[in-house]
C-alpha cells in the first residue's frame, strides 16, 4: 500500500495542509481559515484527504498551536522545527528563517542539515505578527492586497510609535483625523512591523540568506522592507504559507 | 516586650514544635509517594520535604505569636541577619512570604490588592504581594507579625530601598538600610569598611529596639551556624554534578526556604546535613531526579513559583533535568567568606558579594563554570519581568553561551510571582522546540 505523509499546521489564523509521498513530492496543499473548533475542522480535512487518496496509508504529523487538537496525529512537532525543515527543503540552503505568522513571529537559524541551531520568538505580544496588519486592515476596511499595494505605492511614510497592535489602531485613527494620507500611514504600519521583526533578528547570531515563511511573507512590501532594514537579500519560497505544514509532512518520513 | 505575651509565645510555640515534630516523625514512618505523583518520569519526592514543611510551618506559626513577645524584624533576603538572630529577633522575610504565596497561587490576589491601592503593575511582584498582604491582611500563613525594626540591604536590588520605605511609613518603626556598593571587580578595603560601619550602626539600632546588648560570642556562634548551613546547602546543590543527578532545580527551589529564612539556626544545619545524606543515598542507589535523564540544563534567575509542577513534569517528560541554577547557588557560594572569628568584618565582605551585586560579566562567568562543572547541555534563562537586576544582560549572556561554549540557550519570558506575565501556550512551544533542538 502506498504510504503518504500528511503535515497539518494548525495555526491561529489558518490551517495549512501538505501531502507528500515517500519521494518527497508534494501531491496536495490546502490553506483555509482556522475555525473555532480545530478538532472537527482538521478531522474533516483528513477525512477528505483519505477519500481523495483512497487506498493509501497515511502518516499524520501535526504542528502549530492547534497541534494537540489534531486527534488523528501520529506525531507532533513544534512549528520551529517544522519551519526550519520546510524552509531547508524548499531552498536547499542553510540560513535564517523569518516566519511571520498570524499570532507569533519567529527567527530560526538553520544549520547545514536543516537542523535548528537557535531560535527566538516574539514576546507575549501581538506586535510584529500578522495580527498587527490584520487589525489595521480591518479598521481601515482594506484587503491585504490593498494594504500591500498602498505601502508599495508610497514614497513617504509616517512613523507609528506604538508597538502595541491595539494601541496602533487608535494611533492610525488619529492620523486619519489629522488628514494624513492613507498610503503614508499604511507604509508606516508595515515599517513598524518590519522593525519589530528585524529587532528580533538582531537578537540572535543569524547568517544569510534570510528565508521568509508564513502568511505575511507573501506581502511584497514586507519583503522589500526587510531587505532595506537588513541589507540582506531574502528568499521567499513559492508558497511561503505552507512551509510549516511541509516541514511537518517531511518530519513523518 | 510584654511578659504575658512572651509566656504565651513560649508555651504555644514549644507545644507546636513538639506536635509538628511528632507529626513529621509519624509521616516519615508511613511515607508514601502521593497518588498523583508522576513516578513514570520523576523520582519519588524527597523525604526531607516533610522536614521542610515542618520547619516552614513552625516558622510562620512562631510569627503569629511573636508580636509583643519578642522583637520582630522584617528583612530582605540578602540582609546580614546574623546580628538580629544573635539579639533574639524573630525574623520575617517578605520575599519568602511572597514566594510562598506564589507557590500557593494566592500571589495574584495580593498583587491586585496592591494595584487597587495605586501601586503600579511594573513594580516587582514580590513587593506588590507584600503590599497587598499589608493592605488586605490576607496571607496563607494566617497572620504576619508587625515589625519593630526593618532591615533592608541593597545587595539584591534597588527596589528594596523603596519597598522598605513604604514599610517604614506603614509601620512607623526604625528602618536600617545597608548600602552595598555595586562590585564591578573585587571589593576594595574601603567598600568593606563602608559596609562594616553600617553594620556597627545596625548593632546600635537593633540593641536599642530589642533592649538587649549584643553578645559577641553569640554572634560568632550564629555566624558559625550560618556558615555551616550555607556550606551544606552548597554541597546539596553540588550533588547535581553526579550524572544522572539525584536532585533537580525544582527540589532546590522548594528546599531552599530554610537557608534563606532560617540562617543562623542550629536546626537549619541539621536539616541540610539530613538532606545531603538522602541525596548521597540516592546517588548510591542510582536514583535520578528525572527518571530518564537525557539532557541536563542550567536555570538562570528566580523560579516561576506558580508553575513549578508544570515545568518540572513538562521537562521530565522530555528527558530534561534542570540540574542547577545561579539562583539557588547564590545561597551557598559565599560560605567560604564567612569567618566566625571576625564576624562583623567578614559579614561586611560576604554581603557585598551576592551575584546580583556584581556585574553581568561575573554572572556569565558563573554560568559558564556551572555548565562545565555540572556537565550541562544547555541553559534556560528566565527573563523575569519583576526582577530587573537579574534579567538585565540576559540576551547577551544567552548569545555568549551559544557562541563561546557552543551550548543552546533559551530565553523564557515570565514573572516569578505574577501569572499575568506568563503565557502557557507560548512557554510550551518554546520549551518543546528547545527540547527538539537539544535532541537533534
Amino acid at each position: 500500500m502506498k504510504r503518504l505523509f500528511v503535515g497539518i499546521d494548525a495555526g491561529s489564523t489558518a490551517v495549512k495542509v501538505v501531502v507528500i509521498d515517500s519521494e518527497k513530492r508534494v501531491l496536495y496543499t490546502l490553506i483555509e481559515d482556522t475555525k473555532p473548533f480545530i478538532e472537527e475542522q482538521t478531522g474533516s480535512i483528513l477525512k477528505a484527504i483519505r477519500e481523495k487518496f483512497s487506498g493509501c496509508e497515511f502518516f499524520v504529523t501535526a504542528t502549530g498551536y492547534g497541534a494537540q487538537l489534531v486527534k488523528e496525529a501520529d506525531k507532533r512537532v513544534t512549528e520551529i522545527s517544522c519551519h526550519a525543515r520546510g524552509a531547508f527543503f524548499a531552498t536547499g540552503k542553510k540560513g535564517t528563517v523569518i516566519d511571520i505568522g498570524g499570532q507569533d513571529s519567529k527567527v530560526i537559524v538553520v544549520g547545514n542539515d536543516g537542523q535548528v541551531l537557535d531560535f527566538v520568538m516574539n514576546d507575549k505580544c501581538a506586535a510584529g505578527t500578522g495580527r498587527f496588519l490584520e487589525n489595521i486592515a480591518w479598521r481601515l476596511k482594506l484587503s491585504f492586497k490593498e494594504m500591500e499595494e498602498l505601502a508599495l505605492s508610497s514614497r513617504e511614510e509616517v512613523s507609528i510609535s506604538s508597538t502595541c497592535a491595539v494601541f496602533a489602531e487608535s494611533e492610525v485613527i488619529s492620523m486619519l483625523a489629522k488628514g494624513i494620507e492613507l498610503k503614508k500611514i499604511v507604509k508606516g504600519i508595515h515599517r513598524a512591523l518590519v522593525k519589530r521583526i528585524t529587532a528580533m533578528l538582531y537578537s540572535v547570531s543569524f547568517f544569510p540568506p534570510l528565508i521568509l515563511s508564513g502568511g505575511v511573507a507573501r506581502n511584497r512590501a514586507v519583503q522589500k522592507m526587510i531587505e532595506e532594514e537588513t541589507g540582506e537579500k531574502i528568499i521567499v519560497p513559492e508558497n511561503p504559507q505552507i512551509t510549516g505544514a511541509l516541514g511537518a509532512a517531511l518530519s513523518g518520513l | 516586650m510584654d511578659t504575658l505575651k512572651r509566656i504565651k509565645y513560649e508555651v504555644i510555640t514549644k507545644a507546636a514544635k513538639l506536635a509538628l515534630k511528632g507529626n513529621r516523625i509519624l509521616s516519615e514512618r508511613k511515607f508514601k509517594t502521593p497518588k498523583r505523583w508522576r513516578t513514570d518520569i520523576l523520582a519519588p519526592p524527597l523525604k526531607i520535604g516533610l522536614r521542610t514543611k515542618e520547619l516552614v510551618t513552625r516558622h510562620y506559626l512562631e510569627g503569629r505569636y511573636a508580636e509583643g513577645a519578642k522583637p520582630v524584624a522584617w528583612v530582605t533576603s540578602g540582609a546580614p541577619v546574623e546580628i538580629l538572630k544573635a539579639l533574639g529577633f524573630y525574623v520575617l522575610y517578605p520575599e519568602n512570604h511572597a514566594a510562598l504565596c506564589g507557590a500557593r497561587r494566592t500571589a495574584l490576589e495580593l498583587c491586585l490588592e496592591a494595584e487597587k491601592s495605586g501601586y503600579s503593575m511594573d513594580i516587582c511582584s514580590y513587593a506588590r504581594c507584600d503590599f497587598g498582604a499589608l493592605i488586605s491582611g490576607k496571607t496563607p500563613v494566617g497572620k504576619l507579625p508587625k515589625p519593630d525594626l526593618l532591615l533592608c540591604c541593597t545587595n539584591i536590588c534597588q527596589t528594596v530601598l523603596y519597598w522598605y520605605r513604604v514599610l517604614e511609613k506603614h509601620f512607623n518603626v526604625p528602618l536600617v538600610v545597608i548600602d552595598t556598593p555595586f562590585l564591578y571587580r573585587e571589593a576594595e578595603e574601603h567598600h568593606i569598611e563602608y559596609v562594616k560601619n553600617q553594620l556597627d550602626k545596625l548593632v546600635e539600632v537593633a540593641e536599642r529596639v530589642s533592649g538587649k546588648k549584643l553578645k559577641f560570642e553569640r554572634l560568632k556562634e550564629t555566624l558559625r551556624l550560618s556558615k555551616m548551613a550555607a556550606e551544606l546547602w552548597h554541597e546539596v546543590i553540588q550533588t547535581g554534578k553526579n550524572v544522572p543527578s539525584p536532585i533537580s532545580v525544582f527540589d532546590q527551589f522548594i528546599h531552599m526556604a530554610p537557608i534563606v529564612e532560617m540562617r543562623g539556626d542550629a536546626e537549619t544545619v541539621d536539616f541540610y546535613a539530613e538532606m545531603l545524606k538522602e541525596l548521597q543515598e540516592r546517588i548510591e542507589k542510582g536514583v535520578s531526579a528525572v527518571v530518564k535523564e537525557r539532557r541536563r540544563l542550567l536555570w538562570d534567575n528566580l523560579p516561576i513559583w506558580y508553575k513549578l509542577k508544570f515545568l518540572s513534569e513538562f521537562l521530565a517528560e522530555r528527558g530534561i533535568a534542570i540540574v542547577t541554577s545561579t539562583y539557588t547557588n547564590a545561597w551557598g557560594e559565599l560560605a567560604p567568606m564567612m569567618d566566625p572569628q571576625r564576624p562583623i568584618e567578614s559579614m561586611a565582605k560576604t554581603y557585598l558579594y551576592p551575584i546580583l551585586n556584581r556585574g553581568v560579566g561575573h554572572k556569565l562567568k558563573t554560568m559558564k563554570e556551572m555548565i562545565k562543572d555540572y556537565s550541562l547541555n544547555g541553559a534556560i534563562l528566565h527573563s523575569d519581568r519583576s526582577c530587573k537586576p537579574y534579567s538585565v544582560g540576559q540576551i547577551d549572556e544567552r548569545n555568549r553561551l551559544i557562541s563561546e561554549l557552543g551550548v543552546p540557550a533559551l530565553l523564557l519570558e515570565a514573572d516569578h510571582n505574577d501569572p499575568r506575565a506568563y503565557a502557557e501556550e507560548q512557554v510550551r512551544t518554546r520549551l518543546s522546540a528547545f527540547a527538539e533542538m537539544l535532541e537533534s
